[in-house]
């Protein structure tokens, strides 16, 4: 059977990646981001996962206002990097795990989430930021991907208390996949940032690390957090830390943290990273 | 349920409502057009005449012939879908946000560096905290 192994949070700002491809990883600003990131590649280096559940949010790339999936699963044989306006990034295409896609599509549809099945679909860097963090330049991800992309774009999100639940029936529908899989769960987004107005440039380090100590000391307190507190704290764009949920719900009641990094400033973020592994009962 | 009047409560930020969406769909959908090539070079060959093929209100192409981001948002805009047009530019998140605030682009940076925007009083226009 296949079963979840760990949890895995980060922020997937678009100027990481630019930095990464334009070769600025190891100039003076960029330096103490990525090397924030090189404990937890070593860690997946030494038993990569066979799938990454990878929950992100589209930007304006793959859905425009036409059609808005409050919550989508990408079940495709591959999803390419999406030009976002400046060409595509130079990423290796991400393979997609379509039997396990659809095996969690139907099994949280059953168990009443109303997934959006996704066939086609570019990913832009809130997905291809993230494996770039863990596993660095590449000419092919060592990992399949199972995208699940979160609206927080439109107001409203779903609810954090969603997320927890979504993320709860993701893990039922893991382990009742028959094949022996080892899979991860990502959540990424975040932390406290805002991009837009005079507000702009918000960074709120008492809320991120509060919100990094109750992944593991309380997420029930998370999980009551409303929209309107994220806002408010961690900026417009913070809201989407209800992802994180997904990944933590995802784990079971309990977790221990394996590592924790926090950065101020990526561009107009806080950057926050923890990876997090299931404790059995 | 979050009281609608504490989206509209939060100094200096425009939350992305259902209004807000439907006043701005047409400058969004223009915005995303930006992702093709071939539409980012007409669109900077003649900025005017591809904003003319359109339904947008005057002020919204104002607003982006303007890169006046903050004006592009009282109309309806999405920071998400304006990306494509400073991605156009060539210029990043950090310098597009910047010129929302009233600050010069080497101040915005250097407040970033200096650990951000303090939320001390910017959290709320009713309580004032």
């Amino acid at each position: 059977m296949a079963r979840i192994t760990a949890g895995v949070a980060t922020s997937h700002v678009p100027a990481i990646g630019a930095a990464l491809d334009l070769g600025k990883s190891r100039d003076d600003y960029w330096r103490p981001v990525f090397a924030g990131y090189d404990w937890a590649k070593e860690w997946i280096a030494k038993s990569p996962p066979d799938v990454v559940v990878l929950v992100y949010n589209d930007h304006a790339s793959a859905f425009s206002l036409e059609i808005i999936p409050t919550f989508a699963i990408g079940c495709a044989e591959r999803f390419a990097p999406a030009d976002e306006g400046f060409g595509p990034r130079p990423v290796p295409v991400v393979e997609g795990h379509p039997d396990l896609a659809w095996h969690i599509a139907q099994s949280t549809i059953l168990d009443e989430f109303d997934m959006t099945i996704i066939n086609k679909m570019d990913v832009d860097h809130g997905l291809t930021v993230p494996m770039s963090l863990m596993f660095g330049q590449t000419d092919a991800w060592p990992v399949k991907v199972v995208p699940i992309a979160v609206n927080v774009v439109q107001y409203p999100p779903p609810t954090g208390n969603r997320c927890y639940a979504l993320g709860e029936a993701i893990a039922r529908a893991v382990e009742s996949f028959p094949e022996d899989l080892d899979v991860q769960v990502w959540g990424t987004g975040g932390m406290s940032h805002q991009l837009q107005g005079p507000r702009a440039g918000l960074i709120n380090r008492e809320f991120d690390n509060a919100f990094l100590d109750r992944l593991t000391s309380d997420p029930d307190a998370l999980r009551r957090l409303p929209h309107i507190e994220y806002l408010r704290e961690a900026g417009s764009e913070g809201i989407e830390l209800v992802m994180w949920l997904i990944m933590r719900g995802a784990l079971g009641r309990s977790v221990r943290e394996l590592h924790r990094f926090y950065h101020v400033p990526a561009s107009n973020t806080a950057v926050g990273h923890i990876v997090l592994e299931p404790v059995a009962k | 349920m979050t009281d609608p009047s504490d989206l509209e409560d939060i100094p200096g930020t425009t939350v992305f409502t259902a209004q807000r969406s439907r006043k701005g769909y047409h400058l969004n959908q223009f915005c995303m057009s930006l992702m093709k090539a071939e539409n980012r070079a007409r669109f900077k060959a003649d900025e005017r005449a591809y904003l003319d093929e359109w339904p947008m209100t005057e002020a919204q192409k104002q607003a982006v012939l303007a890169r006046d981001y903050n004006a592009a948002i009282a109309e309806g805009g999405n920071i998400y879908f304006l990306a494509k047009i400073f991605s156009t530019d060539g210029k990043s998140f950090q310098e597009a946000a910047g010129t929302m605030t009233g600050m010069t682009a080497a101040q915005y940076a250097q407040m970033m560096i200096d650990g951000g925007r303090s939320p001390e009083g910017m959290r709320s226009i009713r309580e004032g905290r």
